[in-house]
C-alpha cells in the first residue's frame, strides 16, 4: 500500500509552537483522508525549527466507489416535482433515471448516482491547500509580494517550499501536484541552513530522513533531545560535573536546532556567591543553557534531587504514606539550585559543527552569560542594600511595625508606601497585606487550641485518608508567639514582590523572600512561610506544614476567596482568571492534609469585616451618610454597630467623594454571599475527595446531613457552641480593626450564616472525617443493614408526606400496640443521645457505632408492624418513628441520599 | 523595483560578499573599528540596492520612528532603505558607569518593501561581511514577536542570536500607526554597539576602538561619548523640567492634529499637504514622553494615557500618509 510523505517547510517555526503544530498537521490530513473515503496504516509527525513532516503510511490508493440511489416522485407528478428531483440528483435529462414500482406508490423515478472512487493523490491534492489555509497557529503572518494582495496566504512565518509524494514502496513514488498562494508543491527540499544549503530531491519518507541526516538536520525531535541530554551528560561528567536536568529547557533547546551540537562554557566562579537558582533561572531565561554541578557534592541525593537540610526536617514531619499527601510537590525547591552550589560551567547547544571546534562559540556565549550574571549580582546585591528616600517610607513603616534597618521590612514599606494596585475594588497590596496579617494572626491563635490536635490523632489514624497532623517544629512558646511570627511572616510575605530579582525573574517571588528572610536574621518559620504561603499551587505541590506558614497560607487565600466573592468575581465556567478554585483547593488541601480544624463561617466573617472596614476607611463605603443604610444593604447589624463604635459621629459627617457606595461596589451582597462561597468551598471538597476516592453519595449525605428537625429530646444538633475562647482571643490593635472588633463579629458568625448551610458543615476536616466514618460504617453488616432500614423510613415517609398523610409531631408512648414499637423508641432515645454527644466530641466512629444500635430495632419493627395501621392515631405515631429513625441517623449524613 | 540580487538564493551565494575585496584600509576592518562596521554595512546594503540615508535629525527612541520606515511602511510603493539612527532611551541612562547600557546609542536600520523571499539570506550575508563566519559562529533566529504601543505596530520576527548574543532584530511587519502593511515590509535592526563590542572582543562599550587606528591617533567610544553619557543621565533623571516637558507634549500633540487639519485634502485631488510635519510632531510628544517617564513622574496608570495619546497621533499620521504621493495615492492607477 502507498506511502504519503509531507514537508512544509518554512522559515523558523517558534520552537513552543512546534510540536502542537505537528500533531495539528496530523489530525487535519488524516482527518481529511479518512473524510474523503481512504484509510491508513499508521500516521507519525516530525518537526524541526524549520519544517513540519508528516509520515503517512499504508494509505488506501483508491476511495471505494460509491453507488447511491434516490428515490424521486411517482411518475405521474407535476413538471415542477420532475424538475426539482433532477436538479436534487443532477440529472440532465428524466430519461437518465429508472423507474420502478412499488404497490403503495405505484410507478415512480430513481436515480441511480454512481461516484468512482478517486485516486488518493487526487484527494490528497485538493485536502492540502485547505489544510495550510486554514492551519491553527496561534500567530500568523503575511509576507512578500504576495501580501500586497487581500486573503493572501498567512503561516507562522513565510511558507519556503512544499515536499508532497506518495505511492508504494515498490514503485517511484508521484509528487502530489498541488499550489497554495503560489508556493507548488514537489520533491525538493533543503538540509541544514548553513552546513547544507543546497536543494536536493527525495523520494519518500526513508531516503528523506536519510538525505536529511546526510545534510546535517536531525528530523525527529525525540532524538535530538536524545542527543542533547546525553552529550550534555556525557560532557559535564568528563569534567567531574553532572547536568542540571531541566525538561522543559530540553524541550524548547531541541526546537531551536536542527543538528544539536553539545559545548561547554564556562564564566567566573565569583558568580557562585549569589544563589544557585537565580543563576540557574538567569542562564536558563537568557541564553537557553544548563547549568551543572559538581558530582560529589554532599548534599545531592540518590535521585539527582537537591533537598536544602531544611526541606529535610521538615519532610520527615509528613513522612506518614497517605494518599491524601500530594508527592512530587516539593519540586521546586528540590530540583532547583536552592541550597547547594552550582558549578561554574554550563552547557549551551549549538546549531552547527563549527569549524574551529565550537571555541568561538563557547567564548561568545560565556561573555554574554557573565554579562547577564553581572546583572543579577547587582539585582542581588541592591535588593540588600538600602532604598533611597527612606523617610518617606516611615509612615508606611510604623502601620506595619517594620524595621526600616532591615532590607525586606524596606521592601514591604515600599510596597505599600508606592499604593501598587491589587485590583480596583479591592484596594492596593499594602491594604491586602494588612488584612492577611490580620487574618494569619486569628487563624494562627486556633492552630493552637484547635481540640483535633494531638488528642484526636490516634482517632484519625483510623481513616484511610488521614494524615497525622506534624509535630510543631521549631517549638512555640505558645499562641502568643505563633500568632506574631504569623503576622510577621505575613507582613513579609508580598514584601519580594519590590525586589530587583523578582522583577527580573517573577517565578521566583515566595523563594526570594524566603532568601533574604533569612539572610536579615528572621524566625526560621517566617522565612518558609514567606516561600510557602503561596503553595499549594496546584494538586501536586505540596503543601505547608509549618504552623506559622499554614496560617499565612490559609490567610493569603482566604482574603483572595473572600474579596473576589464580594465584588461578585467568581469564576465562571471555564474562566478563573484569578485562579479562586486553585486557592479553595489549597485550603482544603491545607486542612485536611494538616488535620486543622477551620470553621470557614467564623473565619471569612472577620476576613470580610477587615475589608469593609477598609472600604470604609479609604472612604470608598462613605457615600452611606448613614449607618442605618448600611444595615439595609445587608451589613450585619453588630458590624456597623462596631463602625458606630469605632468611628462614631464622623460617620456622618464623611462625605462621598465619588458617589460610589457599597452597593455599587457590591452588589447584591447579603449573607447568602457567604452560603455561596461555602457551596463553592463543598464543590471543590466534592471534586477534591473524588479524586481521592470517596463516593460522591457519601460526600452529599454527609453535607446534607442535620436538615431534618429532630424530635427527640437530645435535639442539639450544632456544636457550634463549643467554640469557647476562639472568638475572645485579644488581637493586637490595628489602625484599621479596633480592639474588640473582630472578636464581635467572630463570636456573632453564626449571624452570617446563611439558612442552607449547617453548622457542622463549614469545617471542612470534619466533613471529610464524617465521610471516613460513615465511609467505614456502611463497610460492615450492621452499616449496610441500617442503610436500608433507614432508606425504608425515609422513602415510606416521604411517599406519605407527600400524600399529605397526618404525622405526629412527636412520639406518643400511649400510642404504641406492640413492644416493638416501644424497644425501637427506646432504642432511638439511647442512639440519637449518644451519637449526638460523640459528635460535639468530634468522634465520628463513636457516633457511627451509637447509630449502628440502630439496625437490630428497625429490623424488627418493620418485621413485626404495619405502618400504615387502619387506625389514624396509630399510624401517625408510627410515621413519627420513623421521623425520629431518619433524625438520628441525619446528624451524620442524610441517608436517603446515598446510592444502594 | 527589485533588488539586484542573484536568482539562486542559497546562503552560499551570498556568503561570498564578504570575499569581496572592499578595497579599505585595514584599521577600517569591521571587526577593528566602530565606524568600519558601519561603512561596511552601507556597503554592503547600498550593493543589494537600498538607498543609504542619513540619521532623522530628530530625537527618537529607535530607528523604526524614522519616517523613512514608519511611514514608508505604508502604503504600496515598494521601498528600500538603510541608514544609522542614534537612538536615545533616557531611562537607560547610568551615567556612564554600565559597560553595556546607554541611554544614546546607535542602530542600523534596513527596510525592505516588499520583504524579498530571501531575506533571512541577505541578513546572513551582511553578517558575513562584517566577518562573522556561520560556520564558525552560532547564528540562531529565535522567536521575538515585536511590538510597539507608541505607533501602533506589530510583527512577526525573530531576536537574531551568535553565539548567544542578540544582535540584530527580524521583523516582518504586520502592522504600522494601526494601519494593515500591504505589502508586508522586512526590518533588520543592528544592535550597533553591541555588534562591534562582539567582533572587537571588548567587554566595555566605552573601550570600543572607534576609528580602528592604536596608540596616540585611537579614539575610543568613550573619549566620544563618555561625557555626554554622563551629562544627559544628569539631564534625564535629575534636571529636565517636567513642567516644561509636560507643556511641550501637550504642544506637540495639539501641533500635530492643527498641521494635520490644515493639510487636510481640499481640493478635487483628495491629497493631505502637511503630514511630514505633523509627524514630526508626533515624535516629540513621543520623546518628552520618554523623559518624563525617565523623571519618574507618570504613575502607571498614567502611562498607558500617554502610550495611547502618541498612538493616535501615530495612527492619524499614517492614514494622512496614504493619501499622499509617497503613501501611494494614485500609485496603483499609474502601475496599471
Amino acid at each position: 500500500m502507498p506511502d504519503l510523505l509531507l514537508e512544509l517547510r518554512s522559515e523558523e517555526i517558534p520552537a513552543r509552537m512546534q510540536r502542537k503544530a505537528a500533531g495539528d498537521l496530523k489530525k487535519l490530513v488524516t482527518d481529511g483522508l479518512v473524510e474523503a473515503g481512504l484509510t491508513y496504516e499508521a500516521a507519525r509527525e516530525y518537526w524541526t525549527p524549520r519544517r513540519l513532516a508528516l509520515d503517512i503510511r499504508g494509505v488506501t490508493a483508491r476511495s471505494k466507489d460509491v453507488r447511491e440511489e434516490i428515490k424521486g416522485p411517482p411518475v405521474t407528478a407535476p413538471e415542477q416535482a420532475v424538475q426539482g428531483f433532477m436538479r436534487k440528483a443532477g440529472l440532465a435529462d428524466i430519461s437518465q433515471a429508472e423507474t420502478r414500482s412499488d404497490p403503495k406508490k405505484g410507478e415512480f423515478y430513481v436515480a441511480v448516482v454512481e461516484r468512482p472512487g478517486r485516486a488518493a493523490d487526487e484527494i490528497v491534492a485538493d485536502l492540502m491547500p485547505g489544510v495550510i489555509r486554514g492551519f491553527p497557529w496561534p500567530k500568523s503572518m503575511r509576507w512578500g509580494g504576495a501580501s500586497a494582495r487581500p486573503g493572501s496566504l498567512r503561516w507562522v512565518r513565510p511558507l519556503q517550499s512544499i515536499v508532497c509524494t506518495f505511492g508504494p514502496e515498490t514503485e517511484e513514488p508521484v509528487v502530489v501536484d498541488f499550489e497554495v498562494d503560489g508556493i507548488r508543491s514537489g520533491n525538493v527540499t533543503r538540509g541544514h541552513r548553513f552546513h547544507a544549503p543546497e536543494p536536493f530531491e527525495v523520494r519518500r519518507f526513508d531516503d528523506y530522513v536519510a538525505k536529511l541526516e546526510t545534510a546535517k538536520v536531525v528530523l525527529d525531535p525525540e532524538r535530538r533531545k536524545e542527543i542533547i541530554r546525553d552529550d550534555a551528560k556525557n560532557l559535564a561528567f568528563a569534567s567531574g560535573l553532572e547536568l542540571v536536568e531541566d525538561e522543559a529547557l530540553l524541550e524548547e533547546v531541541s526546537g531551536l536546532v536542527e543538528w544539536p551540537v553539545v559545548l561547554l562554557g564556562e564564566f567566573d566562579a565569583g558568580f557562585l556567591d549569589i544563589p544557585g537558582e537565580i543563576i540557574r533561572l538567569t542562564i536558563r531565561a537568557n541564553q537557553k543553557c544548563f547549568v551543572t554541578r559538581p558530582v560529589d557534592h554532599p548534599l545531592s541525593g540518590p535521585s539527582g534531587h537537591l533537598l536544602p537540610q531544611g526541606e529535610k526536617g521538615r519532610g520527615g514531619a509528613v513522612g506518614s504514606p497517605s494518599p491524601l499527601v500530594g508527592e512530587g510537590g516539593s519540586a521546586r525547591s528540590a530540583e532547583t539550585g536552592e541550597g547547594y552550589r552550582l558549578s561554574n560551567r554550563f552547557v549551551v547547544t549549538a546549531n552547527i559543527e563549527a569549524s574551529d571546534g565550537g571555541a568561538e562559540i563557547a567564548r561568545g556565549n560565556g561573555k554574554v552569560v557573565r554579562a547577564r550574571l553581572s546583572d543579577a549580582v547587582h539585582f542581588w546585591k541592591t535588593d540588600q542594600a538600602d532604598l533611597p528616600d527612606l523617610d518617606r517610607l516611615t509612615p508606611s513603616a510604623e502601620k506595619f511595625g517594620l524595621d526600616l534597618r532591615k532590607p525586606l521590612d524596606q521592601r514591604m514599606a515600599r510596597l505599600d508606601h508606592l499604593g501598587v494596585t491589587f485590583h480596583a475594588k479591592l484596594g492596593t497590596q499594602g491594604e491586602r497585606v494588612e488584612r492577611i496579617a490580620r487574618l494569619a494572626e486569628e487563624i494562627a491563635k486556633t492552630l493552637l487550641t484547635s481540640p483535633l490536635r494531638g488528642g484526636r490523632a490516634e482517632g484519625a489514624g483510623g481513616g484511610k485518608d488521614t494524615v497525622t497532623p506534624p509535630p510543631l517544629t521549631p517549638p512555640f512558646k505558645g499562641e502568643g508567639e505563633l500568632a506574631d511570627l504569623a503576622r510577621r511572616a505575613a507582613i513579609l510575605a508580598k514584601a519580594d514582590l519590590q525586589t530587583e530579582v523578582v522583577g527580573e525573574f517573577p517565578e521566583l517571588q515566595g523563594f526570594m523572600g524566603r532568601t533574604y528572610a533569612a539572610l536579615q536574621g528572621e524566625h526560621a518559620s517566617v522565612a518558609t512561610a514567606i516561600e510557602e504561603h503561596y503553595r499549594p499551587q496546584g494538586p501536586s505541590d505540596s503543601v505547608p506544614t509549618d504552623p506559622v506558614a499554614i496560617a499565612v497560607a490559609l490567610a493569603d487565600k482566604l482574603d483572595t476567596l473572600v474579596g473576589f466573592w464580594a465584588i461578585d468575581e467568581k469564576p465562571t465556567g471555564s474562566k478563573d482568571p484569578y485562579a479562586l478554585r486553585r486557592a479553595a483547593l489549597g485550603v482544603i488541601r491545607i486542612v485536611v492534609e494538616n488535620g486543622v480544624r477551620l470553621e470557614l463561617g467564623a473565619t471569612l466573617v472577620p476576613s470580610f469585616n477587615n475589608l469593609l472596614t477598609q472600604l470604609y476607611y479609604q472612604g470608598k463605603l462613605a457615600a452611606f451618610s448613614e449607618l442605618e443604610k448600611l444595615k439595609d444593604a445587608g451589613v450585619p447589624e453588630d458590624f456597623v454597630e462596631d463602625l458606630e463604635v469605632r468611628f462614631g459621629g464622623s460617620v456622618k459627617a464623611v462625605e462621598a467623594d465619588d458617589g460610589v457606595g457599597v452597593s455599587e461596589f457590591y452588589p447584591g451582597w447579603t449573607p447568602e454571599r457567604f452560603a455561596d462561597l461555602l457551596f463553592f468551598f463543598h464543590d471543590r471538597l466534592k471534586v477534591y475527595l473524588r479524586d481521592k476516592g470517596a463516593r460522591h453519595d457519601l460526600i452529599d449525605a454527609v453535607l446534607a446531613s442535620g436538615s431534618y428537625p429532630s424530635s427527640g429530646p437530645s435535639g442539639h444538633l450544632l456544636p457550634q457552641g463549643e467554640k469557647g475562647g476562639r472568638g475572645g482571643a485579644d488581637s493586637a490593635p490595628s489602625p484599621l480593626v479596633g480592639e474588640g472588633g473582630s472578636a464581635r463579629s467572630a463570636e456573632t458568625g453564626e449571624g452570617f450564616e446563611a439558612p442552607a448551610v449547617s453548622g457542622t458543615n463549614d469545617d471542612l476536616l470534619l466533613i471529610v472525617r464524617r465521610v471516613e466514618a460513615l465511609s467505614a460504617l456502611l463497610d460492615t453488616e450492621d452499616g449496610a443493614n441500617l442503610l436500608a432500614g433507614t432508606k425504608r423510613a425515609a422513602n415510606l415517609l416521604a411517599a406519605e408526606e407527600k400524600k399529605g398523610t397526618k404525622i405526629a409531631a412527636s412520639v406518643d408512648a400511649a400510642l404504641f400496640r406492640e413492644d416493638v414499637e416501644r424497644t425501637l423508641d427506646a432504642a432511638i432515645d439511647r442512639a440519637e443521645s449518644d451519637a449526638a454527644g460523640a459528635i460535639a466530641a468530634q468522634d465520628y466512629e463513636a457516633a457511627m457505632r451509637a447509630l449502628s444500635t440502630l439496625r437490630a430495632p428497625i429490623d424488627t419493627f418493620f418485621e413485626a408492624v404495619l405502618v400504615n395501621d387502619e387506625d389514624a392515631a396509630v399510624r401517625a405515631n408510627r410515621l413519627a418513628l420513623l421521623a425520629r429513625i431518619r433524625a438520628a441517623t441525619g446528624q451524620v449524613a442524610d441517608f436517603s441520599k446515598i446510592a444502594g | 523595483m527589485t533588488l539586484p540580487v542573484p536568482a539562486t538564493t542559497s546562503a552560499a551565494t551570498h556568503f561570498a560578499v564578504s570575499g569581496m575585496t572592499l578595497d579599505r584600509p585595514a584599521h577600517l576592518d569591521p571587526t577593528r573599528s566602530f565606524q568600519g562596521l558601519i561603512l561596511t554595512l552601507h556597503d554592503y546594503w547600498a550593493r543589494h540596492g537600498c538607498v543609504i540615508l542619513q540619521p532623522y535629525d530628530m530625537e527618537v527612541g529607535a530607528g523604526t520612528f524614522h519616517p523613512a520606515t514608519t511611514l514608508r511602511a505604508l502604503g504600496p510603493r515598494p521601498w528600500n532603505a538603510a541608514y544609522v539612527q542614534p537612538s536615545r532611551r533616557p531611562k537607560d541612562g547610568r551615567y556612564g558607569e554600565n559597560p553595556n547600557r546607554l541611554q544614546h546609542y546607535y542602530q542600523y536600520q534596513v527596510i525592505l518593501k516588499p520583504n524579498p523571499p530571501d531575506l533571512q539570506e541577505l541578513y546572513l550575508g551582511s553578517l558575513a561581511a562584517i566577518g562573522l563566519d556561520p560556520l564558525v559562529h552560532d547564528v540562531r533566529f529565535v522567536e521575538d514577536d515585536w511590538e510597539s504601543p507608541t505607533l501602533g505596530a506589530w510583527g512577526l520576527g525573530w531576536e537574531c542570536w551568535c553565539d548567544g548574543m542578540e544582535v540584530s532584530q527580524f521583523t516582518y511587519f504586520q502592522q504600522v500607526c494601526g494601519i494593515e502593511c500591504a505589502p508586508v515590509s522586512g526590518e533588520l535592526t543592528y544592535g550597533l554597539e553591541r555588534l562591534a563590542m562582539y567582533v572587537q572582543n571588548v567587554d566595555n562599550v566605552y573601550d570600543l576602538n572607534f576609528n580602528g587606528l592604536d596608540g596616540e591617533a585611537k579614539v575610543t567610544y568613550g573619549d566620544v561619548f563618555l561625557q555626554a553619557e554622563k551629562e544627559y543621565s544628569r539631564f534625564n533623571f535629575e534636571h529636565a523640567d517636567t513642567a516644561i516637558l509636560h507643556q511641550h507634549f501637550i504642544d506637540a500633540e495639539s501641533e500635530c492634529r492643527a498641521l494635520l487639519t490644515a493639510g487636510a485634502p481640499k481640493e478635487g485631488d483628495g491629497m493631505y499637504r502637511v503630514v511630514l510635519p505633523a509627524y514630526d510632531q508626533c515624535i516629540k510628544a513621543s520623546h518628552a514622553f520618554n523623559l518624563l517617564d525617565a523623571r519618574g513622574v507618570i504613575s502607571v496608570t498614567e502611562r498607558q494615557g500617554y502610550i495611547l495619546r502618541v498612538r493616535d497621533l501615530a495612527k492619524a499620521c499614517g492614514e494622512a500618509f496614504l493619501l499622499t504621493e509617497a503613501g501611494g495615492a494614485g500609485y496603483e492607477r499609474a502601475a496599471a
